[in-house]
């Protein structure tokens, strides 16, 4: 077998982290070639430095690739050169056919007029080399995701694909059509297509990979061949590293029961019959830290927005308890008189108005708590947002200052200063940390340590396994839409916890 | 970490900025007005006329700011402001119902329409442009169906009274008209001391005050024009009652947009609507309020311009919509939503105001009229953009 592709010594910094770090990478021709590893160890980086998203001359090392150095300048380039990559989110337009969506960027035309005929012939070809029976005049849209998947494939093939890289092709399909892709995956590998596959999923990559490559905290830990697969094998590889940061002290002393949902289930919105939250049912004590650890996509930022206001989802079932009581969590404005905040993971789409000043978006929750008789008093509301400015320490020349000129970290408090306003017996941070620096990451745990110490009940949802390990009482795992383990501070470590994930994705399978 | 300090001028460099162009422009045409050797540009009739003949433009922009707050914008006002034209003029002039009924009665008609337009936008998130668009057409046609090709008219003294009437004097003074003055003296007394309140509660609020000397000279520059304005409208025949309905709008809608909660969230909306939901807002609502609050205001301007031609007409209200609009964005409004003021779009409409009036007066053409009108409106929107990337 000869080496199809080398990536050398790959390393790339963003401001500020280290994406990648001396990753090395060979992928001989003809095989499947696997790479497992964490959320944010590097594998969608190293795979966007391949495919030309990160363009030649913003990283350093070296690309082979046919035994040719490999520059590219964008994306282009290296699809030219027969690599294809097939991202998780997929890239197609919903509201155009199969054949439309298979040639586009690539149309069957001479001139600049596309002849339809030829492109409904090529397409029909193409469908039934990827094993898809529907017609080329289909609207993409009204297709499973399965079937999208595959067409998906198809455009690949239709680019003559010599390289496919697939980013967790199987994360958001059921079981019959994931098995389906990975059958048709072992087809076109006999067809001699080569194929690197980004999974977390072990009894996937036993199947169908020749081998398997994992990466932690960008790089390169291993590279193992089918005979040395092994579960405990590639945990270890997967998470083996030192707590990298520092979290304050903390006793806790955990009170009464504050909350309490019990077999709370929904839908996906859209596609009907896909359930995202699975008879979820957990607990949370006053002035307790709980944390729901899970990999992305596996229902926790959807399992709390379904909770708070049914922000989320359809066909919601289930009951909360607040102190005890049942409470009506129907609306957001509901959730929040029942003391009930989010904050949300995205807090630039979802959490601020950014073109606004501080004081006007930490009233924006709690109008009321400023105003007598629907009348609004700016006096109230500029000391309130100047007693949280002081309170929670944001760096700004004053609250009239607009949010989207602060740091990350500012803006995380001002969006934790709105909530607090509302007065919150239980807040849900949903990846409180994300994307600040670590300075202002300690603060932020600073101020949950405070909040817990007040009575207040913390559900803190994170990707970042350490930091729920270094702040949380207790923690639930959670994987496709279920509660699968449930961990104390004691007991939690997060070999456990990938243990949990990866044993609960064999037992699906 | 370097945090960005706010400019001395701040949030209030958009509102000096288009006060002077008012100024600029009325001082403009005053020259070129003489220099053709025509009488005086601002002496009272004229100004007068200001008013009666724009005074729909600035009530649909009320009307219309909120909307384009929103984050939408609605297209229907010039035919629904004909077709509830067309109505007030069917239930006084063929029914022969009292003056009062008829303009409450069409209040609640155009507020039924924006209602029916509303519900499209706010529930079924139709986007505002394809039902508004369609709400012109068909209510165009609607004012065609009942007025059968034509006009409706003459109204009874009393209607017409809401657009070409004057307040009485009780002082009894008439030349000058006393009770003008007066109102006029109280108007700058409360210019002067709102001004002078918001500006003490900008400094205890830690916001850099803008410079006294701006400040007072702004504040000179208003006080002067109201006084002036007020003068010349007392030498004349006081003060039209449609500057009185404007006044109250006004200082109602600035009002409600700054200093209420369901104001404050109407921008929320517009700024961030997934934000704004997630912080217990119902958007929906707001928005449905939004588009009723416009019809009732539409029908309002209705009336006004079915008084002021002593006619209810099939061809009433063509293009109010696209003026009312060219104010709010004048004014500053973003096209995006979230951010627009109420005295930003008045004075947006008197810039188009004094524009017509002027260029009418110098005998410019209406095809060069259009032309410069749309040229204004471009350089105000570029001024603004200009402004932000700096």
């Amino acid at each position: 077998m000869s080496t199809l592709l080398e990536m050398r010594e790959i390393s790339m910094v963003f401001p500020g982290v280290k994406a990648l770090d001396r990753v090395s990478l060979t992928v001989e021709a003809g095989e499947i070639h696997a790479i497992c590893g964490e959320n944010g160890a590097g594998k969608s980086t190293l795979m966007k430095v391949l495919s030309g998203v990160y363009p030649h001359g913003s990283f350093d090392g070296e690309i082979i690739y046919d035994g040719q150095p490999l520059r590219n300048r964008r994306i282009h380039d290296s699809e030219e050169k027969g690599i294809i990559i097939i991202h998780q989110e997929l890239a197609l337009i919903p509201l155009l056919s199969i054949a439309e969506n298979l040639f586009m960027g690539n149309e069957v035309a001479s001139k600049g007029v596309i002849s339809w005929p030829l492109a409904f012939q090529k397409t029909g070809a193409l469908l039934r080399r990827v094993g898809l029976n529907e017609p080329p005049s289909a609207v993409v849209g009204k297709l499973g995701v399965g079937k999208q998947q595959l067409i998906e494939i198809a455009k690949a093939l239709s680019k003559n694909v010599r390289l496919l890289i697939l980013d967790e092709p199987t994360a958001a399909l059921q079981e019959a059509d994931a098995d389906r892709l990975l059958d048709l995956m072992l087809e076109l590998k006999a067809q001699g297509v080569t194929q690197i596959m980004i999974s977390h999923k072990l009894n996937e990559i036993s199947r169908v990979a020749d081998r398997i490559t994992v990466i932690r905290d960008g790089a390169a830990v291993s590279t193992l061949t089918k005979a040395e697969i092994s579960e405990d094998r590639i945990i270890r590889d997967m998470v083996g590293r030192d707590m990298a940061h520092r979290y304050p002290e903390r006793e806790s002393h955990p009170g009464e029961v504050l909350f309490e949902v019990d077999g709370w289930s929904c839908w996906h919105p859209e596609q009907t019959g896909r359930q995202m939250i699975k008879n979820v049912s957990m607990t949370i004590r006053k002035g307790e830290i709980v944390g729901i650890a899970g990999l992305m996509g596996t229902g926790r930022t959807e399992l709390a927005m379904s909770i708070f206001g049914r922000s989320y989802g359809k066909g919601h079932q289930g009951s909360v308890r607040m102190h005890g009581k049942p409470v009506d969590v129907s609306t957001v404005s509901k959730a929040i008189a029942a003391g009930i905040s989010y904050v949300t993971e995205d807090r630039k789409a979802l959490g601020l108005i950014l073109d606004e000043p501080i004081l006007r978006n930490i009233s924006l929750a709690n109008l009321a708590g400023i105003a007598t008789r629907s009348i609004l008093d700016k006096r109230r509301e500029a000391q309130v947002a100047e007693g949280y400015r002081k309170q929670l320490a944001i760096r700004t020349p004053g609250v009239q200052q607009k949010v989207v000129n602060l740091s990350g970290g500012n803006q995380q408090k001002v969006v934790l200063s709105k909530w607090l306003f509302t007065d919150p017996a239980l807040l849900i941070l949903d990846e409180p940390t994300r994307g600040i620096d670590v300075g202002a990451k300690f603060e932020i745990y600073t101020i949950m340590k405070e909040l817990a110490e007040q009575g207040r009940g913390i559900l803190m949802i994170s990707s970042e396994m350490p930091e729920l390990l270094g702040m949380c009482d207790r923690i639930y795992v959670m994987n496709e839409g279920r509660i699968v383990g449930e961990l104390t501070r004691g007991e939690a470590s997060q070999e456990k916890i990938m243990a949990l994930i990866v044993k609960d994705v064999g037992r699906v399978a | 970490m370097s945090e960005p300090k706010q400019s001395a001028l701040g949030g209030h460099l958009r509102e000096n900025g288009m006060l002077l162009a008012l100024v600029a422009i009325v001082v403009l045409f005053s020259i070129l007005v003489s220099a053709q050797g025509k009488p005086m540009f601002l002496q009272a009739p004229n100004i007068t006329n200001i008013f009666l003949q724009n005074g729909h433009v600035i009530i649909l922009a009320l009307g219309m700011l909120l909307i384009i707050v929103s984050g939408h914008i609605d297209l229907s006002v010039g035919s629904v402001a004909a077709f509830t034209g067309a109505v007030a003029a069917w239930l006084t002039v063929d029914l022969d119902l009292p003056v009062p009924v008829v303009i409450v009665l069409t209040l609640i008609v155009g507020g039924a329409i924006g209602a029916a337009q509303g519900y499209w936008v706010a529930f079924w998130r139709i986007p505002s442009f394809i039902v508004t668009l369609a709400g012109m057409m068909v209510f165009r046609g609607a004012t065609m169906l009942m007025l059968g090709g034509q006009n409706i008219g003459p109204f009874p003294k009393a209607f017409q009274a809401m657009s070409s009437g004057f307040i009485p004097d009780p002082t009894g003074l008439m030349k000058p008209h006393g009770l003008t003055l007066i109102i006029t003296a109280l108007a700058i007394g409360a210019v002067i001391w709102i001004g002078v309140r918001a500006r003490a509660r900008d400094a205890e609020f830690g916001v850099t005050p803008e410079p006294a000397g701006l400040f007072w000279g702004r504040t000179a520059v208003i006080a002067a024009a109201t006084a002036f304005v007020g003068y010349q409208l007392a030498s004349f025949r006081g003060l039209p009652n449609v500057l009185i309905v404007l006044t109250v709008l006004i200082v109602l809608y600035a009002f409600f947009t700054e200093n209420t909660v369901q104001g404050r969230r109407i921008y929320a909306t517009g700024g961030n609507e997934k934000a704004a939901k997630l912080s217990g807002i119902r958007t929906e609502r707001l928005v449905f309020f939004c588009f009723v609050n416009m019809g009732v205001l539409a029908a309002l301007a209705g009336m006004m311009v079915t008084a002021r031609l002593n006619s209810a007409t099939p061809k009433a209200g063509t293009g109010f919509e696209l003026d009312a609009i060219a104010a709010v964005f004048i004014g500053g409004a973003a096209m995006a939503g979230g951010s627009g003021k109420i005295v930003g779009v008045v004075i947006g409409a008197l810039i188009m105001g004094v524009m017509n009036m002027g260029m009418s007066i110098l005998g410019v053409g209406i095809d060069y009229q259009q032309m410069i009108k749309g040229l204004v409106l471009l350089a105000a929107v570029i001024f603004d953009v200009y402004n932000k990337n700096k």
